[in-house]
């Protein structure tokens, strides 16, 4: 089993996700620089952890999406290889076209850090298997433009086709429909707004992001 | 020849601009109780080379689709002067 973690500039929750994939799935973790123009060999998944890329500038993600490496995963995110974008990464996986929508600013005006419940909607993902036939999860979130966004019409398709993996129970932040992470058409590449990195041991608080990168390395 | 080119970027009508709502109950809180629809947008300006405006404003709108803005989120407007 091997995973990979992308590295941009202002990313700050590169350690946080290698460490909680080694210690959830006993993975081999490879950091990838983002200007890498090839990808380590034999990847299972790859990984776009939280932070501030590009200072956020412009708009969240907006920069990252834009280097060399998204290239990479895009070309293997259709070959099949699972794509985890948290928190940032799944900003970036947004502006990248990867994952329909957007995060717009939280409802409140405020950055929000705290644990948070969530339903897990759909348990046959390769991203919940793990979670069993349990419905509930509990992750922190930290973020203060993780209000996800999208038309009408395209929450409706996400909602129809089962591409809400999970919802908050008390949405935090003013996204629509409380999604807090939704899948591609394909079902491998997952954005996610709360932290599974911050959530996989008890000492944490929770050990259930441990649950999904698990699910993952089993569905290879 | 240089082209000024400005871009002006809002979030589309309908999506929530909770900027432009804090900024609307300021400006109830400074007295001015009619100031409604406040919306906050980024204007973004650069300089082209050459003096071919149909050029540079077709260059313009493909930067806004491919950066400038976010078109699930975003309108723009574009305006070219020599």
């Amino acid at each position: 089993m091997k995973a990979g973690v992308v590295v941009f500039p202002g990313s700050n929750c590169d350690r946080d996700c290698k460490v909680a994939i080694e210690r959830s799935t006993g993975a081999e973790v490879a950091m990838i620089w983002h200007q890498a123009t090839e990808l380590p060999p034999g990847l299972d998944l790859i990984v776009l952890p939280g932070g501030f890329s590009y200072g956020d500038y412009l708009r969240c993600g907006a920069m990252a999406a834009l280097s060399p490496v998204v290239e990479e995963i895009r070309i293997a995110a259709e070959r099949g290889v699972a794509v985890v974008g948290i928190c940032n990464g799944f900003q970036i996986l947004c502006e990248a076209g990867m994952l329909p929508g957007a995060l717009l600013r939280n409802a409140a005006l405020k950055y929000v850090c705290k644990p948070v419940d969530l339903e897990i909607a759909n348990l046959q993902t390769r991203f919940t298997a793990a979670f069993g036939d349990r419905r509930e999860a509990t992750m922190t979130v930290g973020n203060g433009e993780g209000a996800f966004f999208a038309d009408e019409e395209t929450l409706d398709r996400l909602e129809g086709d089962g591409r809400v993996v999970f919802r908050y129970r008390e949405n935090p932040n003013g996204s629509s429909r409380a999604i807090a992470g939704v899948i591609n058409d394909s079902g491998n590449v997952l954005g996610v707004m709360p932290h599974p990195d911050r959530a996989f041991e008890a000492e944490l608080g929770s050990a259930d992001g441990a649950l999904l990168f698990q699910s993952v390395m089993a569905s290879r | 020849m240089t082209i000024k080119a400005t871009v002006h970027v809002f979030l589309k009508p309908g999506v929530l601009d909770v900027q432009g709502k804090a900024v609307e109950n300021a400006l109830h809180g400074l007295g001015w109780a009619g100031a409604s629809n406040v919306r906050v947008g980024r204007e973004i300006t650069f300089d082209l080379p050459g003096d071919d405006a149909a050029s540079a404003e077709r260059d313009v709108k493909a930067m806004c689709d491919k950066l400038l803005a976010n078109p699930v989120i975003e309108s723009w407007r574009v305006e070219i002067a020599s």
